[in-house]
């Protein structure tokens, strides 16, 4: 009786059931997945580091020397002194903040328009679709960068202003219609489906059906849209930023970083690397954590 | 949830000595790109407390989209009820409001599908699925829903029903699938249950187990049970009457041993013939020669007159055969039909 296998048959419950709930099914297969574990560890230390940036620099991003200039690693500067002769890392660090809130804010806003206009041209279809599917074609014509320039001029508050909040306006009600659209077409093809039409035998109302049966099942290729959003509008605000109509005076973000760093790329590389490395990883780790708890989350997929 | 609260008593018109349902002259079309495809022209049957009528006929005959008319499910567009009644105890379903409706599906009629996997919804439990029925259209407790839940599918004889209410549907197999979705169906005790295809997606030993299942909940609770499908064998053990539809109509209607004994139109004896038989090991299959009508364009007449061995010049012609009466409980819609059944 020694062997695992008989012990574990002998303690798995009659029957073929699993008393398990749906998030504990989920968090049983997560916890054995290493890419969840990769993924969150590394949004953890991110989130952490716009949360507190004082936790993992005492140096103030502020307080550049032009003695320092281009200086390589020494002290606490981890990553040496950039062209202004600002600390790289603390820059960096402090710079985590703006990256994410704008990362985050417009994806959350761009995800909410989204949702309302995919599931509502879905569900009701016919000429409901047409004018807002039609809507959704007049956005994307937007061109994006064009669009962008025009609205975070026309968003920014002006003199003093950091432009966070323009710029997260701005990038959510851009981004939105891609993820509208495949809001649409999952409810689409979820709303033909028998349990949609069983639901209906059994007495449910419009409203029960749309949030109850159709949104549950269609809501996944929705999720993976939103993190990789996520991470093209974390590196958009960069974008902006590079272009002077993103974060503006002593606000930092990554993209400011980047921005600033890439002219004198040729004679220090590090001000330019260590940023882009910071905004590589932090997208890439959302993405695959997106993908991991989708897939443990997803019925279907067992 | 109050939306599909169970107030049945105040449906208006209600009779409760009328009959159980009565379908008259139901006429459905689909307005589709390539024309209006005819799927329901004029079928009419009517059904009694306990009794089992089977509607029979080849896929596209229209039995489903009557069935689907019935419970006002149909995908409108593109299906548009042209004509007809549906009458539930003298109500007229098809003239009441959408959310008068709603009360009669689940609680009044209710129906299960073909194939119980795609039927279930993926991302809840069976449990929670049925719980959720009690709780929208009767108000109870999660508790007592619950428990409801375990009742219910004991009923319908799922070993373990009690570890089991934690299942997603694709944790049972076939049958115990199709077992799950009688038991929503009949969660709030409806009158008329319409079972389309119920068993077709199952392995034949399963049939039998869901038939007779079918057979004898329709007694436990006097329901009227429409069953549709293609398969004469099924229908033979459990169906009181039999209607027999083609292109849309109903083309023959009988007790189901006088159908069996002596069908009276040529497409029910030709059916019959086609079944393939023990005795006749060796034989060639008897097929019905031709396909069914397209329904954009169903041909003048009787709609069977292009694969019919009878067919004589007045079947060409329309209007189409009339349901002629030929015995008590007895039509068929054929003008040949003492030929049919005298040869």
């Amino acid at each position: 009786m020694s062997d695992p296998n008989l012990i574990a048959m002998a303690e798995a419950p009659a029957g073929s059931g699993r008393p398990r709930s749906l998030a504990g099914d989920a968090w049983h297969d997560l916890r054995r997945n290493k890419i969840f574990w990769a993924s969150s560890v590394l949004v953890l230390v991110v989130l952490l580091m716009a949360l507190a940036p004082s936790l993992f620099t005492s140096a103030d991003p502020a307080a550049c020397a032009l003695s320092n200039k281009h200086k390589g690693p020494a002290g606490g500067a981890l990553f040496g002194y950039d062209f202004q002769g600002c600390d790289v890392f603390a820059r960096t660090v402090h710079g985590t903040r703006n990256s994410i809130e704008v990362g985050f804010l417009s994806t959350l806003l761009a995800g909410v328009i989204g949702l309302c206009f995919g599931l509502a041209a879905g569900y009701y279809g016919g000429a409901v679709d047409a004018v807002l599917s039609r809507g959704i074609d007049i956005v994307l014509g937007i061109p994006f960068l064009l669009g962008a320039v025009v609205f975070s001029g026309r968003l920014s508050a002006g003199e003093g202003d950091d432009g966070v909040t323009a710029v997260t306006l701005t990038l959510g009600l851009l981004a939105w219609t891609s993820a509208a659209r495949v809001m649409r077409s999952s409810v689409v093809s979820a709303k033909s489906q028998d349990y949609v039409a069983a639901a209906r035998m059994l007495g449910a109302g419009p409203l029960r059906l749309m949030f109850r049966h159709i949104l549950p099942n269609s809501i996944a290729p929705f999720i993976v849209v939103l993190t990789l959003m996520l991470g093209a509008n974390i590196a958009a605000e960069a974008t902006l930023s590079y272009l002077g109509v993103g974060l503006k005076g002593e606000a930092i973000s990554w993209g400011v970083q980047i921005a600033d760093a890439q002219g004198q790329a040729r004679v220090a590389a590090g001000p330019l690397v260590w940023p882009s490395v910071f905004l590589a990883a932090t997208v890439l780790a959302f993405i695959m954590l997106g993908d991991a708890v989708r897939d443990a989350f997803d019925p279907k997929l067992r | 949830m109050t939306d599909i609260q169970a107030s049945m008593d105040v449906l208006p018109g209600l009779d409760p000595r009328a009959p159980l349902l009565q379908i008259n002259d139901l006429h459905v079309e689909f307005r589709t790109r390539d024309g209006v495809a005819k799927a329901v022209n004029g079928a009419s049957f009517r059904l009694s407390p306990g009794e089992t009528l089977a509607i029979l006929g080849e896929s596209g005959c229209g039995k489903s989209v009557t069935a689907q008319a019935i419970m006002g499910i149909l995908e409108s567009p593109p299906g548009h009820i042209t004509r007809g009644e549906v009458r539930y105890r003298g109500v007229d379903l098809l003239k009441l409001p959408e959310h008068e409706r709603r009360k009669v599906r689940a609680n009044k009629i209710a129906m299960i599908f073909q194939d119980a996997l795609s039927a279930l919804n993926p991302v809840y439990t069976v449990g929670f699925q049925l719980a959720e029925l009690f709780r929208a259209h009767r108000g109870m407790s999660r508790a007592d829903a619950k428990n409801r839940a375990i009742g219910l599918l004991d009923q319908v004889r799922i070993p373990a029903a009690r570890a089991r209410i934690n299942d997603y549907p694709h944790q049972f197999s076939g049958g115990m699938r199709q077992r799950v979705m009688i038991a929503m169906a009949l969660a709030l005790d409806p009158e008329v249950l319409i079972a389309d295809e119920p068993t077709t997606a199952l392995d034949v030993t399963v049939q039998a187990q869901i038939m007779s299942l079918l057979a004898e909940l329709q007694r436990q609770r006097n329901m009227g049970l429409i069953l549709i499908t293609h398969d004469m064998g099924v229908v033979a053990d459990v169906a009181d009457r039999i209607s027999v539809m083609y292109a849309g109509r109903v083309i023959e209607e009988a007790p189901v041993y006088d159908i069996y004994a002596r069908p009276a139109h040529p497409y029910t004896r030709a059916l019959l013939e086609s079944i393939p038989r023990l005795d006749l090991k060796g034989h060639q299959l008897t097929a019905i020669r031709g396909l069914p009508p397209v329904l954009t364009d169903i041909p003048s007449g009787c709609a069977f007159n292009p694969r019919c061995r009878y067919a004589k010049d007045p079947c060409l012609q329309d209007p189409p055969p009339p349901a002629y009466a030929i015995a008590p409980h007895r039509t068929a819609r054929c003008h040949f039909f003492r030929e049919v059944l005298g040869e």
